[in-house]
């Protein structure tokens, strides 16, 4: 009978004892932050009773997979002090001891270590699902071998490289083409006359050179 | 007047032409047309009361820009040389007049190509996903991000470490950065291009660089005014302040933005219009670049606005939603019901009943007029603000490749008119020896000048930029343009140069053109002389450093010139311009000491003439 009655006060008392563990600012408690809205907009999702028993089986499994000799259940997620916000603060108590408290540090690392299956459970992210107190790790940065400028500085300098020593061979050939025309073209020139071919017409006869025309060497 | 024989053949070699008309036309607007339109003449409408401030722009492009324009294009047309060969054809005392514009030419080109430079490196940066100067570096043991970064902006960080990565002050003058010598080379290496065949390979040129900015400007036009607080940036820039007109300092601004804007004085348009037939319309094409130069100014301004009216409004959204998020949290107020419009009311609502938890939040004030301040002109609006507006348009590399590559093109073509008037002085001088080819000389010259423009690649070489754009690129054009006219005006005479113009032009110019160059546009140049020197006489001499370790950083630290930089300054500004004096001078004493010079020659262009039969008047 003793026993009896003893075990219906512990039942009655085992809730209570829980809201004793779980308050605002509990020493072993984290306080967990949702932001619906900002996440997914339109498609937000209504934040009830059934989330609430999510996040406790979402807990349960982090707890689990970091200390994987012992079965955390529901039970052991306490939530409290629920704002519209949404927030609350929960504590997680060891299966073996319902009123002990798994310390703070042990928690952390169980949520860092589920830290991305947690955001995807509830389709979060580390911004719209904070644990305030727990920072996120920031991203590595992606560090290509070839820095990306240097690729594309090398493309341009090989082209106008390029362009330059196409340039430079091309009047290089222009200049040397040139010198050779017209020195081809002052012996076609004496040739002709010398022959006699005035205007195209072949004349016959001898060319008199007396009549040529020398006014281009000497200017007077 | 010199024979129009004698100038065509000399040495047998036929000087330069240009292919087109258009190719001359695009390389002079190529020319005038530079980074200033873009970021300087929007800061100033944006300062001096917007719509209003166009008022006396207009008024200093009709009487005193293009007058200027018309007398460099003529005198170049008509006398068909460089900018040293034309003033000395004017009067052997003024031969000075060229010197100081080549040497001016020479100090310009130095640092406007590190400019380029610094558009090529962000240019080759705009290919990456995310920019890099979007977000901030790690620290070495990835704990969190750079102090640096954190403490300022990421674009300010990557202007001022990762680009410049400058000393704290000019004292330390850091190392070379050598991502700069290889952006400079890049840089150096396109001008060589263009210039390898002379006028050839730049008007091709410019057919892409002249005209290339339009279409960007017209395709950020479009998108901007897609953006949201687009029209409050140009509401902003836009509506006129009246009263502003009362104030001289922008008289002042108006006539000098007017005057380096076009680039006169360069010399650089004297050499591409001796370049033209000598029976071309020049007063049609002085007109035509000078009101085209300042139209660009007028439409680059307008997405240029849009696009900062789109960054404050960005900024201020941003700065709502930090206050929004803390009042959130702090209250636990249901996520988003407090919103950018509904904030006012709540936070009223908020203090008044919880006013003492409200005021420690510290909360900040967010007032879009304060973010619409915030102008910037120069690098600080391209590298700076620019780049942080652009972070925020979808699809960022786009916009980023586009923009600056626009900016490549305006500061490419202005090059080629800085690097003219270097070169075609000195092949009329004949300094050049003949067995050199044209070629080799100009790559002389540019490898000259990418190594002397190394000291800009310092750690400390943003601040020897800014000492030579603030007194080799402002005074010494403002006493060139003065002496041009002068000589035109009076030594060469008004008459002699009407006549002139009626061989060109097949008219004599019209009473304005007179009455501008005899009286109202030496006039106003002195004025603005005069009073752009007082005013730079009264402002100390001080930089505005970047500074980690600075109380007030990120603010810069307003530090004096130490003394011998200010000498440095000091000649800067008089060494250009000393050629002016002396160079009178010693024509002078040879004169004096009876022995002609060459320049009689010039004057007396009479094959025939025997010295020793010209009756001594001088003695």
């Amino acid at each position: 009978m003793l026993v009896w009655i003893l075990f219906l006060l512990c039942q009655v008392g085992a809730p209570a004892l829980a809201q004793d563990l779980c308050q605002r600012d509990a020493p072993n408690g984290y306080k967990v932050r949702i932001s619906l809205k900002t996440a997914l907009g339109e498609d937000a999702y209504e934040w009830n009773q059934s989330e609430m028993f999510f996040f406790q089986a979402t807990m349960a499994f982090a707890m689990r997979r970091h200390f994987q000799m012992e079965t955390y259940n529901v039970d052991n997620i306490i939530l409290c002090v629920q704002t519209s916000r949404v927030s609350f603060w929960f504590v997680v108590t060891s299966p073996d001891n319902t009123t002990m408290l798994i310390p703070k540090a042990d928690v952390e690392k169980a949520v860092r270590m589920s830290r991305h299956r947690i955001n995807n459970a509830f389709l979060l992210s580390d911004r719209t699902l904070e644990f305030l107190g727990i920072y996120p790790t920031l991203a590595a940065p992606v560090n290509p071998d070839t820095p990306p400028w240097l690729i594309v500085f090398g493309v341009v300098i090989g082209a106008v490289c390029a362009g330059i020593i196409a340039l430079l061979v091309s009047s290089l050939l222009q200049k040397r083409r040139k010198e050779k025309g017209m020195t081809e073209d002052g012996q076609d020139e004496e040739d002709m006359q010398v022959k006699g071919v005035e205007n195209g017409i072949n004349l016959d006869g001898t060319y008199n050179r007396g009549f040529t025309d020398d006014d281009r060497f000497t200017k007077l | 007047m010199p024979e129009e024989g004698m100038e065509d053949n000399k040495e047998g070699e036929e000087r330069p032409k240009w292919n087109n008309k258009a190719e001359y036309l695009l390389t002079c607007i190529g020319f005038a047309v530079g980074l200033g339109n873009v970021w300087r003449f929007p800061y100033l409408c944006q300062i001096y009361g917007g719509g209003a401030f166009l008022i006396p722009y207009l008024i200093a492009l009709v009487f005193q820009g293009l007058p200027l324009l018309y007398l460099e294009l003529a005198i170049g047309q008509r006398l068909r040389m460089g900018s040293i060969g034309v003033w000395n054809s004017i009067s052997p005392y003024l031969g000075g007049v060229g010197v100081a514009s080549m040497l001016v030419s020479f100090c310009v080109s130095l640092f406007y190509n590190t400019i380029v430079a610094w558009v090529l490196w962000y240019l080759f940066n705009s290919f990456q996903e995310p920019l890099p100067w979007s977000q901030c570096p790690l620290n070495h043991n990835n704990t969190g991000y750079v102090e640096e970064c954190v403490e300022s902006t990421p674009v300010n960080y990557f202007w001022y470490r990762q680009t410049l990565n400058i000393t704290p002050n000019m004292e330390t003058s850091g190392s070379l950065q050598w991502w700069l010598v290889v952006s400079l080379a890049t840089a150096w290496s396109i001008v060589y291009i263009c210039f390898v065949r002379g006028i050839k390979t730049i008007g091709k040129a410019v057919y892409f660089t002249a005209t290339f900015p339009y279409l960007v400007l017209t395709i950020f036009l479009v998108r901007a005014l897609t953006l949201p607080g687009s029209s409050e940036g140009l509401i902003y820039l836009f509506t006129p302040d009246w009263e502003i007109l009362k104030n001289p300092q922008v008289w002042l601004d108006a006539a000098t933005q007017i005057f380096f804007s076009l680039s006169v004085a360069f010399g650089g348009l004297i050499s591409f219009s001796s370049y033209n037939s000598q029976k071309n319309n020049c007063e049609r094409d002085a007109v035509l670049v000078g009101v085209i130069n300042s139209a660009t100014s007028i439409y680059a301004s307008i997405p240029i606005f849009a696009i900062l009216g789109f960054k404050a409004h960005t900024n201020y959204v941003t700065c709502l939603n930090g206050n929004i998020l803390a009042l959130t949290n702090e209250f636990d107020i249901s996520d988003m019901n407090i919103t950018v419009e509904n904030y006012e009311q709540w936070f009223d609502s908020l203090n008044g009943t919880h006013p003492s938890r409200v005021s420690d939040l510290k909360l900040k004030t967010c007032d879009l007029q304060t973010f619409l301040d915030q102008s910037a002109s120069g690098t600080g609006l391209a590298f700076i603000v620019f780049t942080e507006a652009v972070i925020s348009m979808p699809g960022s590399q786009v916009w980023a490749v586009l923009f600056f590559i626009m900016l490549f093109s305006l500061g490419l073509s202005s090059m080629f008119g800085n690097l003219e008037g270097v070169l075609t002085p000195l092949h009329d001088l004949k300094l050049v020896p003949k067995w050199m080819p044209n070629e080799l000389f100009t790559a002389i010259i540019c490898l000259l000048l990418f190594l002397m423009a190394l000291i800009f690649c310092l750690g400390s070489g943003n601040y020897w930029l800014e000492i030579f754009n603030s007194y080799v690129g402002s005074v010494p054009f403002l006493i060139i343009a003065f002496f041009e006219i002068i000589a035109v005006a009076y030594i060469y005479g008004i008459g002699r140069f009407s006549d002139d113009l009626e061989f060109m032009t097949g008219h004599r110019p019209n009473i304005f053109w007179k009455v501008c160059w005899l009286v109202i546009s030496p006039l106003m140049l002195f004025v603005v002389l005069v009073a752009y020197v007082a005013v730079q006489a009264q402002t100390p001499p001080t930089y505005a450093a970047w500074n980690p370790d600075y109380v007030n950083f990120p603010n810069t630290e307003v530090l004096p010139y130490p003394d011998w930089v200010f000498a440095i300054c000091v000649l800067l500004s008089s060494v250009p311009v000393i050629s002016i004096p002396l160079v009178a001078i010693y024509r002078l004493i040879c004169c004096m000491s009876g022995r002609h010079s060459k320049d009689s020659l010039h004057n007396n262009p009479n094959p025939y003439a025997n010295e020793d039969y010209v009756v001594e008047l001088l003695l």
